[in-house]
């Protein structure tokens, strides 16, 4: 009891000498290829798409699933490199939001493409954000270790939702998914018009 | 055995998770980022107009049955959102306050009527009443707040309250829900009339 007493007390005193916490290493950080897992993990736009395209990719079956496994960390790291070469180059708010809509569109009408299609489709979409994830991590200071994190952290989100898509049951399951594409469409819709607002103003 | 380890791990294991509760962390957000979902979230259930219709498009859509229970609640969303960009452009749309409160006068006459047209009719109905509560949503979005958090939360939101509809309306399988529902609907249709003379006299 005596032992516990000095514990509890050890333990309010480092209670009351906590300082403020500088949580995830801000100061020395993890190194770059962490830095662009956590760039993804922390980037909604990023994050959005490639869910998106699982979610297409999923609903469209094991095969169309395995291509975009690896076309789309492909594609991304491709349009990532040619981001970095031009990284003044503008980062095409129109197209990405866009093509976040359209994907969330496909999903919500369960469109049957075929999967030469959806692999297209995964290319396009992956290189555009790749791009603008190049262009736009490149003046940070991130380089191409950080593009590879991003892209790692791609493959393993896209790798595990769309191989989860792929074995739900017809039903309640697989409806949930089209709801989810028809959150992600109006989404989208909603960002194009904060995008064009500002225009008109 | 020694009876007090338990309570002494138990100690260390409070001190641990107390050292987590530091004064501040702000880790990883973005300036404008968490306002931006709260305010969108927060946007569509701030309007007692807009829940109500949002919740009786649920119930309709759970009266009806599969497919309009989820057709519906995938319909309005989308078409709300199209709404709202409508507004966010500018486009003028007359009669905003009074399409909003006939939605909800409309949407409860089905709910309490029990009203059944063909998916087509009750989806291009409810779309065409999305439209007027997405435009008044697109016409007060605030400045400066994260865009896609805000609308992802907005979104998100909406969608949740036609889950609520849904779920109350799932009671529509009993008789004493059924007549609940249909109560619910003549409370929703009830209230538009409220927001109609409001409207009106506005």
């Amino acid at each position: 009891m005596r032992r516990a007493v000095g514990t509890t007390l050890v333990a309010l005193a480092a209670i009351v000498v906590a300082s403020p916490a500088h949580a995830h290493l801000v100061e020395t950080g993890f190194g770059a290829f962490y830095d662009g897992i956590a760039h993804f993990a922390v980037s909604l736009a990023d994050m959005l798409i490639v869910i998106a395209l699982a979610l297409f990719a999923g609903l469209r079956g094991t095969r169309a699933a395995r291509h975009a496994m690896f076309a789309l960390p492909a594609a991304w790291l491709v349009g990532g490199a040619l981001g970095a070469l031009w990284p003044t180059a503008s980062i095409w708010p129109v197209s990405t939001t866009l093509s976040l809509a359209l994907t969330g569109a496909l999903v919500a009408l369960d469109a049957k493409l075929s999967d030469a299609s959806v692999t297209a489709f995964v290319i396009v979409a992956g290189a555009l954000y790749g791009f603008v994830n190049g262009a736009t991590m490149t003046p940070g200071g991130a380089g191409g270790l950080a593009l590879l994190g991003a892209v790692c952290a791609i493959f393993f989100v896209n790798t595990i939702l769309a191989a989860e898509v792929t074995v739900l049951p017809v039903g309640w399951p697989r409806i949930a998914v089209r709801v989810a594409g028809s959150w992600i469409a109006a989404t989208g819709m909603l960002m194009l018009g904060w995008l064009a607002r500002p225009t008109l103003a | 055995m020694n009876t007090h380890r338990p309570w002494k791990l138990s100690v260390a294991g409070w001190a641990a998770l107390l050292l987590f509760a530091p004064a501040t962390v702000l880790a990883h957000q973005e300036i404008g980022q968490i306002t931006g979902f709260a305010s969108g979230f927060l946007h569509p259930i701030s309007g007692f107009d807009h829940v109500l219709a949002m919740v009786a498009v649920g119930l309709w859509g759970a009266v009806l049955g599969s497919p309009a229970i989820w057709v519906l609640p995938v319909a309005f969303p989308v078409t709300m959102a199209f709404g709202g960009l409508m507004g966010l452009l500018g486009v003028p749309l007359p009669g905003i306050e009074i399409g909003i409160a006939a939605s909800a006068i409309v949407l409860g006459i089905m709910v309490l009527a029990q009203l059944r047209p063909p998916l087509w009719a009750a989806a291009i109905l409810v779309a065409f009443f999305a439209i007027f509560h997405g435009y008044a949503h697109g016409k007060e979005l605030p400045e400066g707040a994260s865009a896609l958090l805000y609308s992802f939360g907005f979104v998100v939101a909406t969608g949740l309250l036609h889950l609520v509809g849904i779920l109350l309306g799932e009671a529509h399988r009993w008789a004493v829900g059924r007549q609940a529902v249909r109560a619910a609907g003549g409370g929703v249709a009830l209230a538009g009339l409220f927001f109609l003379w409001q409207a009106v006299a506005a």
